[in-house]
């Protein structure tokens, strides 16, 4: 009984104020060491040249997006309950839309490209 | 007020809340600054697009190996990275209610964000002063395009800084104040999202 009362007390009171996401030394210190490391990775990998270009280019695109949930996660707080799991709705929304978009453009760019007119090369380089 | 209605049989009355509930001033604004920032991750996928598609194509003008300088990239990179880091110690001290904390940390945020465009204005100068404009190609206009608008938002992040740090200096900080600086923490934290996408995507593939 006492457990639920007090429940809905911490509800009601999260309610009235502007809920801004608490922000700790560790999560800062933790995204920003592990983005350091996704950083320096790929920056390595390309200017040393130590793999194949195919293998560093998987390598280096698979390094961004986990950068990019370490950002998300520990920079910009985002976890399923955030806003009552408003962000994250939106946020896979916004997965999904640019997915479609990104994939789809270069799908139908690629056919497009491949019907182009030829151009001899040095008509090419009369374009200024 | 509630109203009450009578289910059948002899089970408890069950009661519907009909008012609309107060909503405290801004409560909703950093959701709404989210979906805001999702339409702007729109926007950059648009560009990323463009430049997926255009950027094989340099009408025999020059290509990324000629134009970019990895060291340069990487010093840039670095110059974003430190400025997300100090904008979180902002945002803790802000929590600790420590107002010269914030302006302080608010201020090195906004210096490592000026010296991240100096060096980005600094490589467009070279570019455009050899010749690689973005007329040139449509590689070039869509680098251009890009990463130009990756700028302009640091520009107004910048500008929206320096208001904010003023603000603070004026009213301190109160809820009104801790909403702004929150949401300038979402709109710098997201800037440096799209960065590792355009340094992955178009610097470090483009030197493969």
């Amino acid at each position: 009984m006492s457990a639920a009362t007090t429940h809905a007390e911490q509800a009601e009171h999260d309610s009235h104020g502007i809920e801004i996401p608490h922000a700790s030394y560790r999560d800062y210190t933790i995204g920003f060491v592990l983005s350091v490391i996704l950083t320096a990775i790929p920056f390595a990998l390309v200017m040393t040249g130590a793999l194949s270009p195919a293998v560093t280019g998987v390598t280096i695109l698979g390094l961004a997006v986990v950068q990019i949930v370490v950002h998300m996660v520990y920079f910009l707080h985002m976890s399923p309950k955030a806003e009552g799991g408003w962000s994250i709705t939106s946020l896979i929304f916004t997965i999904i839309v640019v997915g479609i978009m990104l994939s789809g453009s270069l799908w139908v760019m690629s056919h497009l490209n491949t019907n182009m007119m030829p151009q001899a090369h040095e008509e090419m380089s009369q374009i200024p | 007020m509630s109203s009450t209605t009578l289910p059948a049989g002899n089970d408890k009355p069950v009661y519907y809340e009909i008012d609309e509930h107060p909503h405290p001033e801004g409560h909703s604004t950093l959701l709404g600054f989210w979906i805001y920032l999702m339409s702007d991750c729109l926007i950059f996928a648009i560009l990323f697009a463009c430049y997926a598609v255009l950027g094989g194509n340099f009408a025999a003008g020059p290509g990324p190996k000629d134009l970019f300088d990895l060291n340069l990239i990487a010093l840039n990179t670095a110059m974003l990275l430190f400025s997300s880091l100090t904008y979180g110690l902002a945002m803790i001290a802000m929590q600790n209610r420590n107002l010269r904390h914030v302006q302080m940390w608010l201020a090195v945020t906004g210096l490592f964000g000026a010296a991240f465009l100096a060096i980005e204005l600094y490589e467009f100068s070279h570019l455009i002063h050899i010749g690689a404009t973005p007329q040139r190609s449509a590689f070039l206009s869509a680098f251009f395009t890009l990463v130009g608008t990756h700028g302009l938002h640091v520009t107004f992040g910048l500008v929206w800084l320096v208001t904010l740090i003023v603000q603070l200096g004026r009213h301190g900080l109160n809820p009104a104040n801790q909403r702004r600086v929150a949401c300038l923490s979402l709109f710098w934290h997201f800037l440096d999202v799209i960065w590792i996408g355009v340094f992955t995507f178009v610097y470090l593939m483009g030197m493969l």
